[in-house]
């Protein structure tokens, strides 16, 4: 009899859990559904190319025009620009947490990093705002300081914990046995880390740089504050720009449901979507081939 | 002992519950009796009421509502300044019972509503275009203003500043001053591509107070030290300095309506409301807030 109840209370937990992990994909299909579904229509008026490729959004002009290409320049430039900044800078944090600092720097460091990701976005963004542009527009003389650098470096800021915080734990897997021996061959420490440490974590530190441009090109509430919002064709770095996410969150207000614009800000975020999963793509790509080699290399 | 505390905490939940289920019935109770008070024109008003739309307007409204609250302290009403778009959206949507728009409803707007929209013109307002203090600019024509926010003009030499790319300023497509501005400066044509798009008056106020070469436009309430109204010509006349005084003397020549909707005529909480917008106390807030009365 008692064991008949343990039986049961062991299958009632595996279905609770197995309902749990079908809910989160469940949702995600849904999401996927209904974007879709929303968005579709617009390409009824559109054609898909012309909504990419098209140089012109005008969404309140008679007749309006929907031509995504200067917000999806606006997205790539403004999270190339923040991975440029937050790749480089992390790893090197990650290098030195990882392999330098002593314990108890490491420790201390480490906390206060990963607190940054804790600050809400429009915190950063306000700051960027009025601390951050003002400080840019006099250190490189520009007429406006709303542009896509500007966002670049907010954003790189908020990328910054993804990226040390999964390379840190990308450097300390690679085994000591391999430090240790590089160093027994008369290697230098500089020497290991760099073709040693670095080599090994190869797939980890892609892994981390990913997320990170992942976390740029998804932001939105930062970059509306200091993108400076036109929808032009960035030419520098320094001309303002709008990304997919400023765009969506600025207009959806006003749209109406089912109307043409309504449909055609879901079709930024399918846009939005392909993106990020063949950004996400990409990162298991790689670490499923890494990993291979790497259980080839500990052979 | 933990488990004795965890019953315990359990149960004072559980007490709460039930408390927090019987005062939600009995509030809404109160509020259906209170309705029917309403139509049998009892003084005593509750509910909720809620107006939504222009960043323009909002300032308003919110006045209103502290002062209507005082009066009537049963009634709730909400009121959250997102765009003349958005609150004329949430209308069609039927997530507001009053739209505050700073531009005219549209044709497309007015065939998506279920009824027929009221339009209610609660007060007028001027618009400033304005630069940075340092600007040697101090007066454009409207052609000029035209040309320059559909990027025609591009320098600040053109029109007798400094040799300097412009920097235009302007506000969100849902914005009813960009829909405004759109249709009585520009005559309909597109803002220049380059044109960069800010949230709100105080936005543009804010970028324009701190960059030498912007140009921007923002309501005469928006208007302080730290930016310079520009004096607006019109038709090869005198220009005019963009201040309450000359808007209300009829000589600045960007003045428009601010408006609030309601689906069908206005009745109950709303009515009551719009009342008080249009007796001598409202308005008076509404020159307060820095915008014309109508009445």
């Amino acid at each position: 009899m008692n064991k008949k109840i343990v039986r049961y209370y062991e299958k009632g937990i595996k279905y609770v859990l197995a309902l749990t992990a079908g809910t989160s994909i469940l949702i995600l299909f849904l999401i996927f559904f209904f974007l879709f579904r929303e968005g579709a229509g617009v390409f009824a008026h559109v054609n898909i190319l012309d909504f990419v490729f098209g140089k012109d959004w005008s969404p309140v002009s008679e007749p309006p025009v929907f031509g995504a290409l200067p917000l999806i320049a606006g997205s790539m430039v403004v999270t190339f620009g923040a991975g440029m900044i937050a790749i480089p800078t992390g790893i090197g944090i990650a290098v030195f947490l990882a392999e330098m600092a002593p314990h108890s720097v490491r420790e201390i460091a480490k906390a206060i990093i990963e607190l940054l990701a804790g600050v809400p976005s429009v915190v950063y963004g306000f700051i960027g705002l009025t601390i951050l542009a003002p400080l840019i527009k006099d250190i490189f003389n520009l007429p406006s300081a709303l542009s896509a650098f500007t966002a670049s470096v907010v954003l790189a800021v908020m990328a910054l914990p993804t990226v040390v915080s999964i390379s840190e734990d990308a450097l300390n897997a690679v085994p000591q046995d391999f430090r240790e021996a590089s160093l027994a061959l008369g290697a230098t420490k500089w020497e290991t880390t760099l073709r040693v440490v670095l080599p090994s974590a190869r797939s980890g530190l892609i892994a981390a740089s990913m997320l990170g441009l992942g976390r740029a090109i998804g932001e939105t509430m930062a970059v509306l504050m200091v993108a400076g919002n036109a929808t032009l064709i960035p030419h520098s770095i320094f001309d303002p720009v709008r990304t997919i996410t400023a765009d969506i969150a600025a207009e959806m207000g006003e749209t109406v449901q089912g109307g043409l614009h309504y449909q055609a800000l879901f079709g930024l975020g399918m846009v939005l979507f392909v993106i990020t999963f063949f950004i996400n793509l990409i990162t298991d790509l790689v670490f499923a081939k890494t990993s291979s080699i790497k259980r080839g290399a500990s052979l | 002992m933990a488990k004795k505390l965890s019953r315990i905490g359990m149960a004072l939940l559980a007490v709460l519950l039930v408390a927090g289920l019987v005062i939600g019935c009995g509030g809404n109770a109160a509020t259906e009796g209170e309705e029917q008070n309403q139509q049998g024109g009892s003084e005593e008003l509750s509910g909720m009421l809620q107006v939504n739309g222009s960043t323009t307007v909002a300032p308003v409204g919110q006045a209103w509502a502290e002062k209507f609250n005082e009066k009537h302290p049963n009634v709730d009403v909400v009121v959250s300044g997102t765009g003349s778009g958005d609150g004329i959206a949430a209308l069609i949507n039927g997530t507001t019972d009053i739209a505050m728009a700073s531009r005219k409803m549209k044709d497309k707007e007015r065939d998506r509503i279920d009824g027929t929209p009221k339009e209610i013109v609660v007060g007028r307002d001027g618009l400033a275009v304005v630069v940075h203090p340092d600007n040697p600019v101090d007066s454009l024509s409207m052609a000029e203003i035209k040309d320059i926010f559909t990027g025609q003009i591009t320098n600040w030499q053109e029109v007798g500043g400094e040799d300097a790319e412009i920097i235009v300023y302007t506000r969100d497509t849902s914005s009813g001053t960009y829909g405004f501005f759109k249709e009585f400066v520009l005559d309909d044509q597109d803002y220049l591509k380059s044109g960069r798009a800010t949230a709100s008056n105080a936005a543009i106020a804010n970028s324009v107070a701190g960059e030498e070469t912007a140009i921007g436009y923002c309501g005469l309430a928006f208007l302080d030290d730290k930016i310079k109204g520009i004096s607006v010509s019109k038709d090869g006349g005198e220009p005019v300095e963009p201040t309450l005084e000359k808007a209300k003397a009829g000589e600045y020549p960007i003045v428009r309506d601010l408006n609030m909707y309601t689906i069908g005529e206005p009745e109950g909480l709303a009515k009551e409301f719009l009342d008080y917008g249009f007796s001598s106390e409202g308005q008076a807030i509404i020159e307060a807030v820095g915008y014309l009365p109508v009445k």
